[in-house]
């Protein structure tokens, strides 16, 4: 009877996130483009749907809300969606929608998705050859074969995503690092946007008035029938095709010029409005939180190494040892089982929040960067994709947050995978996507004001 | 070469509508083999007989600015668009014809060229609204031109020709629905060609003629293009 309840709840839960991935889907993501294929919007909607359920699991078992068996069941049962529709659903599809755009192939389209997506299978198996992931007891088809290969993935997407984050953050909110731009600058580059436009002006008119006048004598010219006619007009070349070549060849490098001055004007523009945004309140308050950040970022890096060097994977998880530290150094005296449960909760509902808003913020960001309307619906499933992968492994790694009682459901579900491999990998590729990040920037920030100053 | 009187026309709308395909066949009478993103602007130029086949015929250029970027962009990419926009005679909205959703930001394009452009009778408008009364006060001349007709099925064309049509009723302007990759839509003589002409023509007449303060030619002609036509001797 219960478990009939329990079930009601998971499955009323599941419908409210469907329907919210349906409205992010139509108000943010696709809002320039009209949805043809509804299939994507539903793919997009049951990803992110279980993707929080997999979250709202782990609440629930912090809070002990529902019974655990009930919760057991839930566990796998959404387990197995996951993987279903992150391995056979969303490649298919995305293979379907690439060779629909190639017209090449529009004859046999089912055939060729089915081709990318036995491309993709075999390159996922293989995917789990070069890390020791897995255990030998473990059999050919047997579920963490599968969890194991879409953590990896999963993990890599989250240590990259965090380690740009983590240097960019604080970049993005100190007023420090913004150039000084005045509205002098910016009209200079203008003016010089719109005189690079009017000499392509002045040449294309060049360029048609010439084409225009051969047009004219061709005709006269076509007029010439017979022996002669034909000879006259093999070794005879109008004057101005020669000069057209090098004119047109003007314009090609003065349009790459104006392509470059317009993207600075962009980038002068964007810097002038950063300007006038941390004078105002807002701008200050996060300009003093990119501050802590930067702080933040500093002794997360500072971690990794640690963790790297030391080759030591964190035992403890930070409520607990919060607690041991304030009970044994501090004296403080108070009900450690109420208080742990109740940290925890809070301290895994705020990652999962901020993990979840970051991402999709992320994600509409890069879609709208580079999405277009003959490939939206691609790009919308990779979105989707990436968006699974990253909750899935975010569950493996969440694991550690969590005091020790309420890990043994992960450990349960996921099986006996190596976890530690997980954080190991996660501080090496958040490393290095951190000081890549760190020079990529630097490089960035230099280039800029020397450009600047060329004007 | 140089010496010929010019005419500036923007052609504005939405990202992969076809802008570029469309300005390089009226320009070049020739299909774009490989499109691609336009940044920034493009310009392109055509040489069009005014008042051709009359006596007072003259060729002018007519200059062809293709923006390229999304309604929505950022204000730093909107502030930078705006240099494009001064001192414009005329302005080409493109739609996509499979794409309802390019229709329908075609009125917030007009009115980020419109209210950016330098005449005294800018309206300032806080919201994108469409709102009737800035479109008949306006003295550009606009044309409504929708893209990829072959891609719609012939039995959904009606449904779509009616909504494109309404469309350039609130505009105020003609439409012209074609496929960039036929010049045979815009072939000499066609119904499309002429209305281009005329489009052109009107843009030419607004510019120069009405400075002069001379009599403006064919005005029984121009009675058909609505009411807006006895505000146009006043011209600052």
């Amino acid at each position: 009877m219960s478990f009939l309840v329990d079930s009601v709840i998971m499955f009323t839960s599941q419908v409210l996130f469907f329907g919210f991935g349906w409205l992010f889907f139509m108000r943010r993501l696709f809002k320039d483009y009209e949805v043809r294929q509804y299939i994507v919007q539903v793919v997009f909607s049951v990803t992110f749907a279980f993707s929080c359920t997999m979250f709202e699991l782990i609440i629930f078992e912090i809070l002990g809300v529902l019974s655990s068996t009930s919760r057991y069941f839930h566990w796998k049962v959404n387990l197995y969606v996951i993987l279903l529709v992150l391995i056979f659903v969303v490649p298919f599809y995305i293979g379907y929608f690439v060779v629909s755009n190639i017209r090449l192939l529009q004859r046999q389209k089912l055939l060729f998705a089915c081709v990318v997506w036995f491309t993709f299978m075999y390159f996922f198996w293989k995917l789990g050859d070069p890390f020791p992931i897995l255990s030998p007891k473990h059999g050919i088809l047997s579920i963490e074969q599968l969890i194991s290969r879409v953590g990896v993935i999963g993990v890599t997407l989250m240590a990259l995503l965090s380690g740009f984050g983590a240097v960019n953050c604080p970049y993005t909110y100190m007023s420090y690092f913004l150039r000084n731009v005045t509205d002098s600058d910016i009209l200079a580059l203008e003016r010089r946007l719109l005189q690079t436009m009017d000499m392509i002006v002045s040449k294309k008119k060049r360029i048609a008035m010439t084409r225009r006048m051969m047009y004219q004598r061709g005709d006269d010219q076509n007029k010439q029938t017979g022996f002669w006619g034909v000879i006259k007009s093999v070794t005879s070349s109008p004057p101005g095709s020669e000069n057209l070549s090098l004119i047109q060849q003007e314009v090609d490098a003065l349009e790459e010029l104006s392509r470059q001055l317009f993207l600075e004007t962009v980038d002068l523009h964007a810097t002038k409005e950063r300007i006038e945004y941390s004078k105002t309140f807002q701008g200050k308050y996060f300009n003093f939180l990119g501050y802590f950040f930067s702080i933040y970022c500093v002794w997360k890096t500072f971690m990794a190494t640690i963790n790297i060097v030391f080759d030591r994977v964190g035992k403890t998880d930070p409520v607990t040892r919060g607690i041991e530290i304030t009970v044994n150094y501090l004296g403080i005296q108070f009900d450690v089982k109420f208080w742990s449960q109740h940290i925890s909760f809070i301290l895994v509902g705020i990652i999962i929040i901020t993990s979840i808003r970051g991402l999709l913020i992320t994600l509409t960001k890069f879609f709208y960067a580079i999405s277009s309307s003959k490939s939206s619906n691609v790009i919308v499933l990779v979105l989707a994709q990436i968006m699974g992968m990253y909750f899935v492994s975010s569950v493996l790694l969440m694991r550690m947050s969590m005091p020790l009682e309420y890990r043994t459901i992960v450990t349960e579900v996921l099986g006996e995978l190596q976890f530690s491999f997980y954080h190991r990998w996660f501080d090496v590729i958040f490393l290095v996507s951190a000081l890549s990040s760190i020079l990529f920037l630097y490089l960035a920030h230099k280039q800029a004001p020397e450009k600047h100053m060329t004007l | 070469m140089a010496s010929l009187d010019r005419v500036k026309v923007l052609v504005l709308g939405d990202s992969g509508v076809g802008k570029s395909s469309l300005v390089h066949l009226l320009c070049q009478n020739q299909v774009l083999g490989n499109p691609s993103w336009t940044v920034g602007c493009s310009v392109d130029v055509r040489v069009h007989d005014y008042k051709e086949g009359t006596p007072e015929e003259k060729t002018y250029y007519i200059e062809l600015w293709d923006v390229g970027g999304t309604v929505g962009s950022g204000s730093s990419v909107k502030s930078t668009r705006a240099v494009f926009y001064n001192s414009v005679n005329g302005i080409i909205l493109v739609h996509d014809l499979t794409n309802k959703k390019s229709s329908q930001n075609l009125y917030r394009w007009s009115l980020e060229a419109l209210n950016k452009d330098s005449s005294p009778t800018g309206v300032i408008v806080t919201n994108g609204d469409y709102d009737r009364e800035q479109f008949a006060d306006n003295q550009i001349p606009l044309l409504v031109i929708g893209t990829k007709l072959d891609q719609i099925p012939e039995n959904k064309r009606s449904d779509v020709l009616t909504r494109t049509a309404f469309l350039a009723e609130d505009f105020n302007a003609e439409e012209i629905n074609l496929d960039c990759t036929t010049p045979r839509y815009l072939a000499a003589g066609s119904s499309n060609a002429v209305k281009l002409s005329r489009f052109f023509d009107k843009v030419i007449e607004k510019r120069y003629f009405t400075r002069d303060g001379s009599q403006m030619p064919g005005f029984s002609e121009r009675k058909r293009y609505g009411a807006g036509n006895s505000k146009s001797l006043h011209y600052d």
